[in-house]
């Protein structure tokens, strides 16, 4: 069995291999991309163990609590030119990255720890996590119940037994009792609250806009009087219930005993929820790590967006992306129906389509300085001179908002959009308009009844390539409308309900904000990943719907066979 | 298939001795083309052609390929308007109005002059809307009138038998006969004057093909066709009138029976004789 090299080149299999070789890399590099960040983000929310031990360096002890995040190996002779005390037995010293959390009281919640400095390693069952809205997690032993100061339960000691576990049962209660008045509060701040002083600013616009028409009557002045004074009595009365709803929140707190023995009070109006990871099984720890998911995708932020859940940004993008889909279709569709069916083909059409190409090409932050300068600052400065002179000197549109930043993607996509429709349209059978125009259709009826649906899986498509360029755009939008934290979402009960003009939150931008902005990189580095993940499943999900949209129009408008 | 072979000879004898009377002078005529050249750019398709297309008869162009058959039928709805670069001088009218005129409405003139194309061409949409695709460019909305006309015209295209029970159906599912069948189905139902078929049966099978010969032979009752084929059995079969063109002009025009069996000119025996083509 002799082949030779010229045969075996001949018989076409090199390139066979050389192919399957080539998507066989492709396919790696997806899925190990995909992998990363998908293990990187999502063992975030697993509840790891809390590690104690007793740390001993330079001559000085201590007790040491926290979860391992990171372990590496280092070149021991490195540690010890930083000048540290090692042996020089092992060419490599493991260490740990442990959060140790508490850092109202050390300062820093990370540490790196050598493991050759680390003994007595022990996993106490009585050890707890208490996330917090301020100041991230605390490690510790749970000491005493406070009820309005007032001591009501208190264990010592560091082994499980039944009078802990019933304390540890009435702080449950307490905390949950907490949430729920929370909730409470959040309800009224937020909704109840929110909706008078957005009916309050309706009514100052109203009375401002009065003013400048130069109308002397009273009665409208005094309706918008009387209104805001009924506006101003529910706000009282919702002023009073949430102070007593604080005054009931604040009553309880727990002290706890930390690492270096010091007593630390929390009030359980700042605890979110508490837990003892080392006394969990897997099943509850599954649990937990559902519901801490579950936070993730449904909540808002907290702490300088290092906590909490990123409701917002998901929203924000999904809705920019879908009224960029508004905006790029028809104006894609039309221009392509134009250039490829009515204008005259010649010297312009051709140099039309090569500008319309390159303007795919145009980096996007161009596109951001374009939308600044024209939609936000020229379009919307118009917009508040002509409509909106009431709440100048504050602007309306002219100010970066969700529908510049569609706008501005909206252009940034429309040549993607008109290349597929050209494309489309293109490749509809003559013999299908032939036959249209036979019957005794114009032009125009042929188009709108025969070649537009047949040629929409190709505008779908457009779309689609529209859609994932969009959604994973950062840069322009950062100049058009997105901001770190929105303090609302841009769809509410309020009317008009979608607020175009308000600014918004995206999650490309707060993979940005969170990864290098954040004040405590450590604690944000697994939320980077987490957040890149989850564009990548929303970007992937709107694809998904638009791509099952194109296929059920390919099967309607099956192509003729000719 | 020796069963289909005599089917059709029985049909050929039989059409033969229904065109033996025939005279053009006693037609009434639908078509009149008067000196028509045709140019695409520079190059000139058609070199002056003159001829009278009698009402309710079958006429058919034959010739060999690239001869101008086509484009003369195009002409005749002005279809050629769709070539850029296509030029038209001459007259051709329909009873007596010049369609090349200024102001003529174009589209009413394809309703007028139907077409059905070599290649069945339904739209992507059901049969029954297929049928109702020429009403509906009217501005004709009423169910009950487009039951009608849709039963009707698929009657008329003998077709409705076969698709009565799948009306909403798909109509790319149906075979390419019934496809074609169809098509002509959609031309009738808006009620043209005149019915062009551009060789409507040459991408079929031979049993298809009979069922479209039949067809037309059923339709020249209510409409005027014309018919380009290059099979000179099919023209033979079904037309009682029949024009040979070669290279651009019309060579000889006349009774098909007169035409096939005695041909006044020596260029269109040598075509029917199969000497070149």
């Amino acid at each position: 069995m002799n082949i030779s090299v010229k045969d075996w080149f001949k018989s076409g299999s090199p390139w066979v291999w050389m192919n399957a070789g080539a998507v066989a890399i492709s396919i790696i590099m997806v899925v190990g991309l995909l992998g990363l960040i998908a293990v990187r983000g999502l063992s975030h929310f697993w509840p790891a163990d809390i590690l104690q031990g007793t740390y001993t360096q330079n001559g000085e002890t201590r007790t040491i609590t926290g979860e391992v995040v990171e372990t590496s190996d280092v070149l021991t002779l490195q540690l010890i030119e930083a000048g540290i005390d090692l042996p020089e037995d092992n060419e490599f010293s493991t260490r740990h990255l442990l959060k140790i959390g508490n850092r109202d009281v050390y300062g820093s919640d990370f540490t790196w720890v050598l493991e050759d400095f680390l003994s007595d390693q022990s996993r106490p069952e009585m050890l707890f996590t208490a996330e917090r809205r301020e100041w991230g997690n605390l490690y510790g032993y749970l000491r005493s119940i406070k009820e309005s100061g007032n001591e009501v339960a208190r264990y010592e000691g560091y082994e499980p037994s039944s009078e802990y576990l019933a304390l540890w049962d009435n702080l449950q209660a307490r905390i949950q009792r907490a949430l729920d008045i929370h909730e409470d509060i959040l309800q009224i701040e937020k909704h109840e609250i929110g909706a008078i002083n957005y009916e309050l600013e309706r009514l100052r616009l109203k009375e401002r806009s009065l003013q400048l028409k130069n109308i002397t009557e009273t009665a409208p002045f005094a309706k918008i009087e009387q209104r805001r004074k009924e506006l101003d009595d529910e706000y009282e009365d919702l002023q009073q219930r949430l102070l007593d709803l604080y005054a009931e929140i604040n009553r309880d707190s727990m002290t706890a005993e930390v690492a270096n023995g010091k007593i630390v009070e929390v009030q359980l109006a700042k605890v979110v929820r508490a837990f003892r990871p080392n006394a969990m099984g897997i099943g509850q720890k599954s649990l937990h790590y559902a519901a801490k998911l579950w936070e993730f995708v449904s909540e808002d932020p907290r702490e300088a967006n290092t906590e909490g859940g990123i409701f917002p940004a998901i929203f924000g993008t999904v809705m920019m992306v879908l009224l960029m889909s508004l905006l790029v279709t028809p104006f894609g569709v039309i221009a392509a129906v134009y250039l490829r069916e009515y204008a005259k083909q010649g010297f312009i059409t051709r140099l039309i389509r090569i500008a319309v190409n390159n303007l795919a090409g145009v980096p996007s932050i161009v596109y951001g300085v374009f939308g600044l300068g024209f939609f936000v600052y020229f379009l919307g400065g118009n917009i508040d001179d002509l409509f909106f002179p009431e709440a100048k000197p504050a602007p309306t549109f002219g100010t970066p908002g969700l529908m510049w930043a569609s706008l501005t993607l909206a252009l940034l996509t429309v040549p993607v959009v008109i290349v597929a429709t050209e494309e489309g349209l293109s490749r509809i059978p003559r013999s299908v308009r032939e036959g249209s125009l036979a019957l005794g259709a114009t032009k125009f009826e042929t188009l709108m009844k025969v070649v537009l649906p047949m040629a929409s899986p190709a505008m779908m498509t457009g779309v689609i390539l529209a859609i994932a360029r969009a959604a994973g755009e950062v840069a322009p939008l950062m100049l058009v409308g997105v901001v770190k934290l929105a303090p609302s979402l841009p769809l509410d009960g309020n009317y008009p309900f979608i607020h175009l003009d308000q600014k918004f939150m995206h999650l490309g931008f707060h993979i940005y904000d969170v990864g290098f902005q954040s004040p405590n990189v450590e604690a944000a580095r697994p939320l980077v990943y987490a957040t890149a993940l989850l564009l990548v499943a929303v970007i992937a999900l709107l694809n998904m719907s638009a791509i099952a949209i194109r296929n059920h129009l390919r099967e309607k408008y099956k192509a003729l066979e000719m | 298939m020796t069963m289909e072979a005599k089917t059709h000879s029985i049909d050929i004898s039989a059409l033969q001795r229904q065109n033996q009377s025939l005279r053009l002078e006693d037609e009434t005529i639908a078509l009149t083309v008067r000196d028509l050249e045709l140019y695409y750019g520079e190059k000139r398709a058609l070199h002056g052609i003159n001829m009278d297309i009698p009402q309710n008869r079958v006429t058919a162009f034959i010739g060999p390929s690239g001869c101008g058959k086509s484009t003369l039928l195009r002409c005749f709805n002005r279809m050629n308007d769709l070539v850029d670069s296509c030029r038209i001088e001459g007259q051709m009218s329909l009873y007596g109005h010049n369609i090349y005129e200024r102001g003529v409405d174009v589209a009413d003139l394809r309703r007028r002059v139907g077409m059905v194309f070599q290649k069945p061409n339904p739209f992507p949409k059901s049969i029954y809307e297929n049928v109702a695709y020429g009403l509906r460019i009217q501005g004709i909305n009423k169910k009950r009138v487009i039951d009608e006309t849709v039963e009707w015209a698929l009657k008329s295209a003998a077709l409705w038998d076969e698709v009565k029970d799948r009306l909403h159906e798909s109509a790319l599912g149906m075979s390419g006969g019934q496809q074609q069948r169809l098509v002509i189905a959609r031309t009738i139902a808006v009620k043209p004057e005149v019915l062009l078929l551009d060789e409507p049966a040459s991408a079929l099978d031979p049993i298809s093909t009979l069922k479209i010969e039949e067809l037309i032979n059923e339709l020249k009752k209510d409409f005027t066709i014309v018919i380009v084929t290059h099979n000179m059995q099919q023209a033979a079969r079904v037309s009682d009138y029949t024009a040979f063109m070669y290279m651009g002009d019309l060579i000889e025009f006349g009774v098909t029976d007169h035409l096939f069996t005695n041909p006044a000119k020596k260029q269109t025996e040598d075509y029917i004789t199969g000497r070149y083509g």
